[in-house]
């Protein structure tokens, strides 16, 4: 601690803050699907030094070209503060919602997992699918592949077991989220 | 490449295009001009006739290949002046000093590749200092976007980090749009420089035009009105505090003259003290005794003390910078903080408050005199007048303070005999710096009255600022004084621009005070690292004199404090661009000052600084 006191004064700079507990949040947001609004976005994260967990894109909305980016991001109450509000003066992004803050929300996330083996494990792995009610999508003498679709930490669960019954690749696709109840992210201001 | 002048001794043609714009915020609704007499446009006369439209009469900026169908629309009509500046930092300064000095949107206009990337430290500094400009590049054809063809550069990527907003149109049907949306974009909410990166083959192509009142820009509409029960919060605490302090920034400069109006209403209804940011010189004015000079790193004592000892801290248009807060966990520790910004994502980004409002200045302070002289509130006079005599007594300290010389020119002095000069002209004076020690003795010595009459970069702190931002002044404003305060260092980084000032007859003045250091680098040097001066001495200076006669200036030296006033006579008499050396003291340091890691209330003043524990280090 003297240590680093004698090193601050060195600097230019004041010393670094004592952090803060950091827990993972659910960013919706709305925004115009246009050239450059995703690295517009991922750049915010990198040049800010915030941290993304999980990020899915699509267009929601055709004939307004308008996407819906849903974000996982980590950091401190007061650095998810920060990020909802630089989020929301990117002229492309119309709307911002923290889905964790704003009430109960639902997270889902779909996974394919490719799963090799033979004879027991096989057998043993389609047990555990129908366990997590995956789907098989794929099928060859030797392989499976299969859909899952479940909040984050089911695909995770389900991912550890696939493991050690030959599985050798997955896709995920990130979470998709939404708040539960009536309102949605296209009311309020 | 652009055809250089054949003779240097030749007089310069005075521009074609004389203009003297207005100082007015916002954009005028005048009937529809059209530059060129023809039915379809090409996207370059797209581009002049949007910049006709958003009110724009001049451009800086540097041909090449990329940008030469602009160039060529530009040569073929009047209504938009092109100052051709000699590096294109260069234009986006100057973009900026315009854009400060009229509190319109600056505009820039540069070719593809090295002319975009040597904007970006331009646009950075107008990000940082939030200054509407509107800067258009060159970019090759469309067809060869991708190929690493000959002076291509990702411009859009480049600068997505340096922008508010960047576009690159690829189809000449949304370039007027893209144009108006842009002009809206830089001047709304916290203002901010916008790229429009155009291919060649954009800007050759034919296409239809649209007015901006024919352009839905309603994607972007930040909020400016406050939450008026925020507001009424915020005067009850105002109204009950009992060692108040306004600290004010370069968010009520950008909200217009009429915010600094309110913002002296309200203050001078509270009899409350004020200290201004670096950014904010001018929104109040500087000579009334309610004024406590800057605040910050080199802010006055009274002021920073009082940031300190505060009960109740109104922030309006500022943004808790690191050279304003000093120690954060020591910042201001006893105060209830009030923060206007019209950024939500400035509020409780460094500093937590205690009441936030989302609004543009001259709104909140409007709102907020209303809800004062509704409920008829009275400042609590007898706390009020403690704390006054509380900081009489920190005035008293004298902080700005220095040991003149009979033999050798003190900066500050050289200084204070130039605001003695400036403040009898009868001319308006605009006054620009570039980085480092005179930026901040600038800071601490001259008086600002006015809003839009100080420009200095302060975010980004980029040396070679100050004269391109004169010289944008001075375009803006020529019959004004136009003083760049300079240092012997930072003026070598865009020295080029002095032909630019001669070649348009914009008579700036720049007045260097030359110690031969980078004062500034000098200064952290001998008081954190040892007295060890690694890189900090220039060498071998050019002589500024012959310089000065070599650009077709005018080149004037003081070197004993006995030459100063009659130098400042001179350059303020001659009509011609002027480069005054002020040969100063090289030992001299600035002060008073906040070490870093340190918080207001440890500040060291000049007798003190030989008890600066140097052995720290």
């Amino acid at each position: 601690m003297v240590r680093q006191s004698l090193q601050d004064k060195k600097s230019v700079y004041g010393a670094a803050p004592v952090q803060d507990p950091v827990s993972s949040h659910t960013l919706a947001m709305i925004v115009d699907n246009e050239p450059g609004v995703l690295a517009r976005v991922i750049g915010l994260f990198s040049g800010r030094g915030y941290n993304i967990e999980s990020l899915t894109v699509a267009e929601t909305d055709h004939t307004s070209r308008q996407s819906r980016i849903t974000l996982v991001c980590s950091g401190t109450v007061h650095v998810i503060e920060q990020i909802h509000h630089q989020l929301g003066r990117l002229v492309p992004v119309h709307k911002v919602s923290n889905l964790t803050l704003e009430g109960t929300h639902i997270e889902r996330e779909l996974a394919l997992l490719k799963v090799v083996g033979k004879k027991d494990k096989r057998i043993e792995a389609l047990r555990v699918a129908d366990i997590f009610r995956a789907r098989v999508v794929d099928s060859t003498l030797e392989s499976f592949v299969f859909e899952i679709t479940g909040t984050t930490e089911k695909v995770d669960a389900f991912v550890a077991l696939m493991r050690p019954l030959g599985l050798i690749e997955i896709s995920r696709t990130g979470v998709a989220a939404m708040s539960r109840g009536k309102e949605g992210v296209h009311n309020g201001e | 490449m652009a055809t250089k002048n054949t003779s240097t001794k030749a007089q310069p043609k005075m521009q074609l295009v004389k203009t003297t714009p207005q100082v007015k915020a916002k954009t005028a609704k005048s009937k529809p001009v059209m530059v060129f007499d023809k039915k379809t446009l090409t996207g370059a006369e797209i581009v002049i006739q949007a910049l006709v439209d958003n009110g724009v009469d001049t451009i800086f900026g540097y041909p090449g290949g990329a940008v030469l169908p602009i160039y060529d629309a530009i040569f073929q009509q009047k209504k938009v002046r092109h100052v051709l500046v000699r590096h294109e930092q260069a234009a986006l300064h100057a973009a900026e000093g315009y854009a400060r000095s009229t509190g319109k949107v600056g505009c820039a206009l540069v070719t593809s590749g090295p002319g975009a990337t040597n904007a970006v430290t331009g646009l950075t500094d107008a990000l940082l200092d939030s200054i509407p400009v509107v800067c258009f590049s060159g970019q090759v054809p469309t067809f060869l976007i991708g190929t690493d063809a000959f002076q291509e550069a990702d411009t859009t990527g480049i600068t997505r980090q340096c922008t508010k907003q960047n576009y690159l149109v690829k189809d000449v049907k949304d370039l007027a749009k893209t144009v108006h949306e842009a002009f809206h974009v830089a001047k709304s909410g916290r203002p901010g420089p916008v790229v429009i990166d155009l291919p060649k083959d954009v800007q050759f192509a034919p296409g239809p035009y649209q007015s901006p009142e024919e352009t839905d820009i309603s994607r972007y509409q930040p909020r400016t009105m406050p939450d008026l029960s925020k507001i009424e919060a915020a005067v009850e605490l105002i109204a009950g505090a009992k060692k108040p302090i306004f600290y004010t920034g370069g968010g009520v400069i950008n909200a217009g003259p009429e915010a600094a109006k309110l913002l002296a209403e309200f203050v001078q209804m509270t009899g409350y003290p004020l200290t201004s940011t670096l950014m904010g010189l001018g929104a109040y004015p500087m000579s009334d005794t309610q004024h406590l000079g800057m605040l910050g790193m080199h802010g006055t004592f009274e002021a920073n003390w009082a940031m300190h000892d505060c009960d109740v801290m109104i922030n309006i248009g500022a943004r808790f910078d690191d050279r304003v807060t000093g120690r954060l966990d020591a910042f201001s520790p006893h105060s209830t903080k009030i923060h206007i910004d019209i950024d939500p994502s400035s509020i409780n980004k460094n500093v937590r408050v205690d009441l936030g409002i989302v609004a543009d200045s001259a709104e909140a302070l409007r709102a907020m005199i209303a809800v004062w002289k509704k409920r008829k509130y009275k400042a609590n006079a007898p706390a009020l007048k403690q704390w006054w005599a509380q900081i009489e007594k920190w005035r008293s300290v004298k902080c700005l303070s220095y040991k003149n010389s009979q033999t050798i020119i003190k900066p500050q002095y050289a200084l204070e005999r130039l605001q003695s000069a400036l403040s009898k002209d009868k001319r308006e004076v605009f006054i620009s710096t570039e980085v480092g020690q005179h930026q901040m003795w600038a800071a601490q010595f001259l008086k600002f009255d006015q809003p839009n009459h100080w420009m200095t970069s302060g975010g980004l702190g980029t040396m070679g600022y100050g004269l391109p931002a004169a010289i944008g002044a001075q375009v803006a404003h020529p019959d004004a004084l136009v003083v760049d305060v300079a240092g012997d260092a930072s003026i070598l980084m865009n020295i080029q621009e002095l032909s630019t000032a001669v070649q348009h007859r914009l008579p700036v003045k720049v007045f260097i005070l030359n110690n031969q250091w980078m004062g500034m680098v000098k200064q952290w040097q001998e008081l954190l690292h040892g007295e060890r001066y690694s890189n900090s001495y220039t060498e071998s200076l050019p002589d500024f004199v012959k310089l000065a006669e070599a650009y077709g200036g005018v080149g004037l030296r003081a070197q004993t404090p006995d030459d100063l006033d009659r130098v400042i006579k001179e350059m303020m008499k001659t009509d011609r661009v002027t480069l005054v050396d002020i040969c100063v003291d090289q030992k001299e340091n600035c002060f008073p000052m906040i070490p870093s890691g340190k918080a207001h209330n440890e500040m060291i003043l000049s007798p003190h600084a030989e008890k600066f524990d140097k052995t720290l280090v």
